[in-house]
């Protein structure tokens, strides 16, 4: 197998980070597979957004390294930042720019050229059923809507790496449950590895690998079945309760 | 490096712009009632006699419209750096940031397209002033343009370097407040003589350490064909300093990203 087939997507190693005496993040590593769809749960507070924030570049670490594909972050940003595709918690469109200008200023930002864009874009939009609103303005959609926008615009520039960061919050169940096929399907298709971040087990349920983060910490890192195995019970949920609660006691 | 990111950021700017018309009026109405009100009221009061770059004696709005061009070029150095703030709240910010592009290019990108809309803006202003009569040199159009492109550089580095401090878009409302100050304390409405004539020695000094009085200047002496060496210093001094400040701001090794925790979950 060649190496960059096994070589890991995402690589974080000892990654910590504190604001104060807070520690947000307190000693991380795990690994996401190349072409694996991996959850990262963990309750609100757990380190979730701050680790995002330093896989993004955004944050700096107090300790540790995350590399992308090779490239480390820190180290070189600009070739970690080209393999990925972000989707961010907090919407993130201008809202008086219309969707397709909306994803051609992404694709500018990631240096596509003119025509190649256009075509990415069309492709995004029939992806995800929204090509008849290209021309709306992003501030007549709705939230479920806007959240398909962005995906189609992390996409565009067909990054192998897609962080997803809560992208389901303030969503319906029905614009929910469409996110989740549309991501599953993507990674099933196009290969594309996906580090989804989120609190909602059901969400991920069918993930390759499962990486519980509490208070800062890895509590669990395997497959679905490993995890409920290892607490002895019958679903992922369960499984997710039983790991938080035991860090819970653990921390009290 | 791309160009292509640095078309991506100026073309939004200039659709956003487009999009909201009432930023050119309100960019205009301002200046052109200075222009016509000031000009009226004190045309008689305020001669201006020969004093270069000007090589007879002009009328007060002749002298002002420099000045006002400095203004337009202020004001829209921090409608930019407003719109970073409003950037930043919204979110957007994240999207430059993470582009796979080194920090202080997109901030020069960013730059770009706030030169872009003062200098369009200001030509504007330009032809409004000629529709109301006021005298320039046939060849000022011209010889204008990079003083108006070098001044509109340093104003929106400035404003660029305010919003690494000024992080919330209320704090910089109050900001907005004092943005005309350093219009007052400059040779934009009157010249430095007129103020030594008075004896008010402080105010001389304030207008002498003003970087802004030195953009007015570059431009009044651009306008009549004529280079000012040492206020394009000055102002190139200023635009370059803050611009260097501003990518260290916002480097998240040692700039003020980073430092607090937002949206922690």
């Amino acid at each position: 197998m060649p190496a960059e087939m096994t070589a890991a997507a995402v690589a974080v190693a000892g990654l910590s980070k504190g604001y104060g005496r807070v520690k947000a993040l307190d000693d991380v590593s795990f690994a996401v597979p190349t072409g694996s769809v991996t959850a990262l749960l963990g309750l609100n507070g757990a380190g979730k957004t701050t680790l995002f924030q330093i896989l993004t570049g955004l944050f700096v670490a107090d300790a540790g390294r995350v590399s992308v594909f090779g490239d480390d972050i820190a180290a070189a940003p600009v070739r970690a930042l080209g393999h990925m595709g972000i989707v961010f918690q907090q919407p993130v469109l201008d809202l008086d720019l219309t969707v397709r200008q909306n994803l051609a200023f992404h694709a500018g930002l990631h240096g596509l050229k003119r025509h190649r864009a256009a075509a990415a874009i069309a492709a995004g939009l029939a992806r995800f059923r929204i090509g008849d609103l290209a021309a709306r303005r992003v501030r007549e959609l709705s939230g479920g809507t806007r959240r398909k926008v962005e995906l189609a615009r992390a996409l565009v520039t067909s990054p192998r790496l897609l962080l997803l960061d809560e992208p389901s919050q303030g969503l319906d169940t029905r614009s929910r449950s469409e996110l989740v096929a549309d991501v599953f399907a993507l990674a099933a298709e196009r290969g594309t590895t996906v580090l989804w971040a989120t609190h909602l087990v059901a969400e991920v349920a069918g993930a390759d690998r499962v990486v519980v983060l509490h208070r800062g910490r890895v509590a669990a890192d395997g497959t679905p079945a490993e995890l409920i195995a290892a607490e002895g019970v019958d679903s992922l949920e369960a499984a997710f309760l039983a790991i938080a609660r035991s860090g819970a006691a653990e921390a009290a | 490096m791309s160009l292509t990111v640095l078309l991506a950021v100026v073309w939004r700017e200039l659709l956003r712009f487009r999009h909201q018309t009432s930023r050119l009026v309100s960019a205009l109405v301002r200046p052109t009632l200075w222009l016509v009100v000031f000009s009226a009221g004190f045309q008689n009061v305020l001669g201006i006699s020969i004093t270069p770059p000007y090589g007879s004696y002009i009328t007060y709005d002749v002298y002002m419209l420099p000045g006002l061009l400095g203004m337009v070029l202020l004001f829209q150095g921090m409608q930019s750096s407003l719109a970073l703030v409003f950037d930043r709240e919204a979110g957007m910010l994240r999207l430059l940031l993470t582009a796979p592009a080194p920090r202080w290019f997109v901030l020069l990108a960013k730059l770009v397209a706030a030169a872009v809309l003062s200098v369009v803006q200001a030509y504007v202003f330009l032809a409004v002033a000629a529709l109301f009569g006021v005298d320039m040199p046939a060849l000022a159009p011209l010889t204008l343009l990079p003083a108006l492109v070098l001044g509109g550089f340093a104003l929106g580095s400035v404003g660029l370097l305010l919003t690494v401090y000024v992080r919330r878009m209320e704090n910089f409302a109050g900001t907005m407040n004092f943005v005309i100050f350093p219009a007052f304390f400059s040779t934009a409405l009157f010249p430095i003589w007129k103020v030594q004539d008075s004896g008010t020695a402080w105010i001389v000094d304030v207008i002498r350490l003003n970087p802004f009085t030195y953009v007015v200047e570059m431009i009044r002496f651009a306008a009549y064909g004529r280079f000012d060496a040492p206020s394009w210093a000055v102002t190139a001094a200023v635009g370059l300093s803050a611009f260097l400040l501003s990518v260290r701001g916002y480097d998240p090794q040692k700039g003020m990203l980073g430092r607090k925790p937002r949206n922690e979950g």
